[in-house]
């Protein structure tokens, strides 16, 4: 690992200050972030860790959102989200408990790994990302694998969860990471079904648009078996093919839809 | 160079870290507390892990200076004050939890924190909670014998007593 | 009621109170005042010709004490192997020299090119990074099949990529070809047994310690042979008397195999401690690790089975492609040839059999034992071919393997590949089989899962394998180029403790819990009156290691030899205590007796008498209690077993869950039933890996795509169910004193097969009759795509 200094902020304020230093970076829990380091494949000068910032650790109730700060690790996401189950179930289940007492939600948002769980949660729900000085819709958020709509420095300061009438979220294990090999998160709102993909791009998270149509049209198992995926854009590897993925993608949606 | 205080296994200790200095690394080599083992760099396979304020988290991937002020319980500080093993460390000693030992320290650590949340769990919540710490020896048999062991529960239906 | 000590006994592991307390000394719990750090400069590409190596910033770098390239071990010797085979023509194998630090060419990415040396491990690290090596890229050599047709070379020098092509044995081949002829049914079976990679959880750590002063080394290392490691460096690498080097390894977390081997790293650290004279340490990360230890398997076969019309075994042929990486590691030409042809006949009575080995360097991490070694690829291809042949011939697959059997009247049993079987009885460990894994209630398990929408099939194998390696003169002429005996000196104090130094090596099997208990049967003393001492060649006698199962069967055999003499000898000072002769003395529960009489002198006094001679034939003996032995034994032990695994695969999503495994063994006589379990338990799941989950995958350019825990999967604790073992059917080694045959790799070589029987079955029966064969690991990717067909 390179060296660099480590600067632990108290507010959101300070956490600002300290990233706008040159080859500045924002630490959340670490989890993926520290063993990069350790691969030499990340250098920041300043690691400015976000876990001492009380102001974005909770998970609160606001109207019908569900507001997750963004320091708010997943093992609390777990236990406190009881008002959002399918949520709070992705949350119980991201890496391992070691893992979930450390790794934030806005680590795991503002990495965008196209096999990440929080990702298809937050596309799927219509969640609100929000950082230090603006609101950005999730649809506009993610931009492709490890890629986002974040600025240099501007850090996620809570995630706001429109609660829908229904959720599921169905992950298939990568059986070595413990990442998604693909995963899908389906939501029923008043306003409609959005089904959300991780794991299965290579283009990172994504919506599915023709199950969403057609379980927004009749929401059953079986509203999604005549449809199919397009193997070609879909992650191929050695732990599945693109077809296999495809496969997946649909066979995780109509289990989603019967357990939501 | 920073100066980080702990309390480690009831002891107030100090030392001086750089930024990319593990807590794990400092438990080890700053404090000699050599228990604590690492056995891999990408987060994944739970020798290192250890309480941190009473959760159980992986020492390889915090930074010691990211703890400053934290209460830390290491595999060093869970036998009895007489020094006779704990409950968990005497069931894994019961059920043959254990063949080359390397594992052992972060599998204890990672099972007392799963009994500490949840008293009596079953066969399939222990399997699930030990996903993150991997041991090559035991093929897991004995050690979530000693788990549910540990934890009250009746192992003697279980096969191959 | 059981035993609570002695041989049988489930005695609890002493060793555990330190593992469980975090006090445990693991070599890299070990410092040593004024030590350095090393930190490897690596191979990037396969395979290519280095042009430059310029060390000039490295050095200046803060913390960095020297730099070292190849020149920096002129004059020093590669690390050698240690077997030698001869090919079908009886030439000797091509065998490439393996520097210290890369000569002109990187072979593989992660061969070592350089290596930095400085005060911390940071520095040493940070320095590596400003090493700067230009290298000529060459094309990488993975394909066997083609590498041995010709086109690029991994070593110019030998001419040819193929190492040796090997007939076992040469003189079957002919009626081997001719019973095929003639068959009725023959079965062809082409498949791949997967590269794995140990993984140990220690990773593997080297401290080299010179000390000008007494002009001798140190090294502590991460060793299940800490003697064998001290005679191949000393004597073949870097030319350091016995006498003057000193290998410790202490607790080990793990070996599998992986940590036999003489590797370049121990040598690097005991020479650069005297050339800067200091100590230097190297700590493998685990990604290090990946690209370093020796991979296991990788083999590519094709299997033929001969069949009667009533499905009796004719005839058996094999052609293996097997990977040797791109260097000779310590024992990996013996992997594929002697530990795998010779149990090519299995439990069966198969007249004709011939196997054929090629064995292929490429550009790829060398390849040697693990866990098993040679013994699980043959279970596997005869295993699976044998089923493939049932389903064939409509012959239930239990039937058609107990039909085959050697029977339990033919023993000792004579194999067409050499070897020979001395006990064993495979009807009645099938019969065990049949009743702890509950077969007669299969098939309403399968109606149960079928309600959930899974198919449910269940696979059934045998397996035999050789173990307690081995008889020193077979071996000699087999090509090894070590002898395989095991040592054990016996102290006795003078207050009758005892102490044990054994050249067997414990990382795991739990010697210093079960090696007392055979003391204690011996002499009837409490096991807390014995200690184990090992890992140490300071302080233990020149003994070969623990690997291939060996360590009770002739460790133990050594032990007890080195204190039978202890008890003739103790026997001689009893009589002259008692005023007897000392052919009329019996030794029972600690106490000396003269037979027939109530005279008698507890183990104690003898012992005292022993060192506070006052009372003492010393015309006739000389005083003190203490006895070497070395044994080598006469012949393998053939632990045997049938094994049977359910499994349930979805069929949307190709996934398979591994519902029961049952294992029935035969290993002879058992010293401890609870370490045997754990052993087997062990292995289990290192098969259910190879079988679902492990794979070592590289692509085309020789990079190591699962390089880490993110990629290869190790098996959790749920992906594994329950156990059920049984080593009830006994029949007991013939031809050492303990009746032993070891446990330690049966697990492994045992399962993967069933697990690999069980999907094809569940498949079958499904109605999926075209999927004879999926290839290890069966991921869910894989097993969809067959199910798709």
């Amino acid at each position: 690992m390179y060296a660099f200094e480590l600067e632990k902020p108290a507010t959101v304020a300070e956490a600002v200050k300290a990233l706008a230093q040159e080859d500045a970076q924002a630490l959340g829990g670490g989890q993926t972030l520290i063993p990069s380091m350790k691969q030499r494949l990340a250098a920041p000068a300043v690691l400015v860790s976000l876990n001492g910032i009380k102001e974005m650790i909770g998970v609160r109730k606001d109207g019908g959102d569900l507001v997750i700060g963004g320091a708010t690790p997943h093992a609390v996401v777990a236990k406190e989200a009881g008002a959002y189950p399918a949520l709070a179930g992705l949350a119980g289940n991201i890496g391992d408990p070691a893992v979930r007492n450390r790794g934030t939600i806005g680590g795991s948002l503002a990495n965008n790994d196209p096999s990440a769980c929080y990702p298809s949660a937050v596309l799927a729900s219509g969640a609100t990302v929000v950082t230090n000085n603006r609101q950005i819709a999730a649809d506009d958020f993610f931009e492709g694998l490890f890629t986002t709509a974040l600025e240099p420095g501007e850090i996620i300061t809570e995630v706001r969860f429109p609660i829908p009438q229904k959720a599921s979220y169905q992950k298939f294990l990568q059986p070595a990471s413990r990442f998604a090999l693909t995963a899908v998160f389906v939501a029923k709102t008043g306003g409609g079904v959005r089904v959300a993909v991780t794991g299965a791009s290579e283009d990172g998270v994504f919506r599915w648009a023709d199950a969403e149509a057609a379980l927004s049209a009749n929401f059953a198992a079986d509203a999604v078996s005549g449809l199919s995926v397009d193997p070609e854009g879909m992650i191929g590897d050695m732990h599945g093919t693109k077809a296999y993925r495809a496969n997946l993608v649909k066979v995780l949606t109509g289990r989603a839809v019967s357990a939501a | 160079m920073t100066k980080v205080s702990m309390t480690v296994n009831g002891k107030a200790v100090s030392g001086e870290v750089e930024g990319r200095t593990l807590l794990a690394t400092f438990l080890r080599e700053g404090l000699g507390l050599t228990g604590t083992h690492v056995g891999c760099d990408t987060s994944q396979c739970g020798a290192c892990v250890v309480h941190v304020n009473g959760q159980a988290i992986k020492s390889c991937t915090a930074f010691a200076a990211d703890l400053d002020g934290a209460k830390v319980t290491t595999i060093e500080g869970m036998a009895n004050p007489d020094g006779s093993l704990g409950t968990v460390q005497q069931a894994f000693q019961d059920h043959h939890g254990l063949q080359c030992g390397f594992c052992t320290p972060g599998m204890v650590m990672s099972a007392a924190a799963l009994l500490a949340e949840n008293p009596k769990p079953t066969e399939a919540e222990v399997r699930h909670h030990l996903e993150g710490n991997i041991c090559r020896c035991t093929g897991y048999h004995n050690i979530v014998k000693a788990v549910l062991a540990a934890s009250g529960q009746d192992v003697g239906q279980i096969a191959a007593e | 009621m059981p035993k609570d000590q002695g041989i049988g006994a489930r005695s609890k592991r002493r060793e555990d109170v330190r593992f469980l307390t975090g006090a445990g000394r693991y070599t890299d719990d070990i410092n040593v005042p004024g030590q350095t750090y090393a930190a490897f400069v690596r191979s990037e590409v396969a395979h290519g010709k280095i042009t430059k190596i310029d060390t000039s910033d490295a050095e200046k770098m803060p913390g960095v004490v020297k730099v070292f390239t190849a020149a920096d071990f002129d004059g020093k010797g590669g690390v050698p192997c240690g077997w030698q085979i001869h090919d079908r023509q009886g030439n000797p194998m091509l065998e490439p020299k393996h520097p210290i630090l890369a000569e002109g060419k990187v072979r593989y990415v992660g061969d070592a090119i350089a290596c930095v040396v400085a005060e911390t491990l940071e520095q040493a690290r940070d320095a590596a990074e400003a090493v700067v090596v230009d290298i000529d890229e060459l094309p990488a050599v993975m394909d066997m099949k083609a590498a041995v047709k010709g086109g690029a070379l991994v070593h110019d020098e030998l001419g040819s990529n193929l190492c040796y092509d090997w007939g076992f044995i040469e003189d079957n081949k002919a009626a081997t070809d001719a019973a095929f002829e003639t068959a009725h049914h023959v079965t062809t079976l082409e498949l791949v047994n997967n590269r794995l990679i140990a993984n140990p959880m220690e990773p593997r750590v080297a401290l080299g310690h010179y000390n000008r002063a007494m002009d001798d080394y140190t090294l502590y290392t991460t060793s299940q042979n800490p003697h064998v490691i001290r005679l191949l460096m000393g004597a073949f690498v870097l030319s350091i008397p016995e006498h003057k080097l000193r290998v410790v390894a202490p607790d080990v977390g793990g070996g599998f195999g992986s940590k036999i081997f003489h590797y370049i790293e121990e040598a690097f650290v005991t020479h650069a401690s005297r050339l800067i004279n200091r100590p230097v340490k190297w700590t493998s990360t685990r990604s290090e690790a990946f690209l370093t230890d020796a991979h296991g398997r990788d083999h590519v076969t094709k299997i033929e089975l001969a069949l009667d019309k009533d499905g009796m075994f004719q005839a058996l042929r094999t052609e293996t492609y097997a990977n040797m990486g791109a260097y000779l590691s310590t024992f990996a030409p013996s992997v594929p040839t002697y530990l795998h042809g010779t149990l090519m006949a299995g439990n069966y009575k198969t007249p004709h059999i011939y196997v054929n080995v090629k064995a292929v360097f490429t550009n790829t991490v060398p390849v040697d034992a693990y866990r098993g070694a040679g013994r699980p690829e043959a279970t596997f291809q005869l295993e699976r071919v044998i089923d493939k042949a049932a389903r064939e011939m409509g012959i239930d697959p239990i039937e058609l393997r107990r039909k085959n059997f050697v029977g339990a009247d033919e023993f000792p049993y004579q194999t067409p590949v050499a070897v020979a079987y001395d006990t064993g009885n495979y009807q009645a460990t099938m019969d065990v089989l049949e009743k702890i894994a509950d077969l007669a209630g299969f098939e309403k398990r399968r109606a149960d899962s079928a309600k959930k929408g899974l198919w449910r099939g269940l696979g059934v194998n045998c397996y035999i394998e050789a173990c307690g390696i081995a008889p020193s003169n077979l071996v000699g002429q087999l090509g090894a180029r070590a002898g395989l005996y095991e040592s054990a000196t016996v102290r006795v104090n003078a207050t009758g403790g005892i102490v044990v130094m054994t050249g067997s090596h414990s990382h795991g099997q739990g010697h210093e819990t079960a090696f007392p208990q055979v003391i204690s049967e011996m002499i009837g003393i409490p096991e807390s009156q014995v200690e184990i001492v090992h890992g140490d060649t300071a302080n233990t006698p020149m003994g070969m290691g623990t690997y291939g199962s060996r360590s009770l069967a002739v460790g133990g055999s050594a032990m007890v030899k080195a204190t039978n003499k202890i008890i003739a000898k103790a026997k001689k000072i009893a009589a002259h205590l008692l005023e007897a002769s000392d052919g009329d003395i019996e030794l029972k529960d600690g106490k000396f007796t003269v037979a027939g009489t109530d005279k008698s002198v507890d183990w104690g006094s003898v012992c005292l008498a022993a060192y506070v001679p006052h009372n003492y034939p010393l015309a006739e003996l000389e005083p003190g209690l203490e006895e070497t032995a070395f044994y080598d034994p006469s012949n393998f032990t053939y632990p045997s077993g049938a094994y049977a695994c359910e499994v349930e695969v979805d069929p949307d999503t190709g996934k398979v869950t591994v519902c029961a495994f049952a294992a029935a063994d035969d290993f002879g006589n058992v010293i401890n039933p609870m370490i045997v379990e754990g052993q087997v338990h062990g292995g289990l799941a290192q098969g259910i890996g190879q079988a679902l989950l492990e794979g070592a995958v590289y692509d085309e350019n020789g990079q190591l795509l699962s390089g880490s825990y993110m990629d290869y999967a190790m098996p959790r604790a749920d992906d594994v169910p329950f156990y059920t073992v049984d080593h009830s059917c006994c029949t007991p080694c013939t031809h050492n004193p303990l009746g032993v045959k070891g446990c330690g790799e049966a697990g492994a070589i045992g399962s993967p097969p069933a697990v690999v029987n069980a999907v094809i079955d569940a498949l079958q029966r499904a109605g999926k009759t075209n999927v004879t064969h999926i290839d290890m690991p069966l991921s869910p990717s894989r097993v969809w795509a067959a199910i798709q067909g």
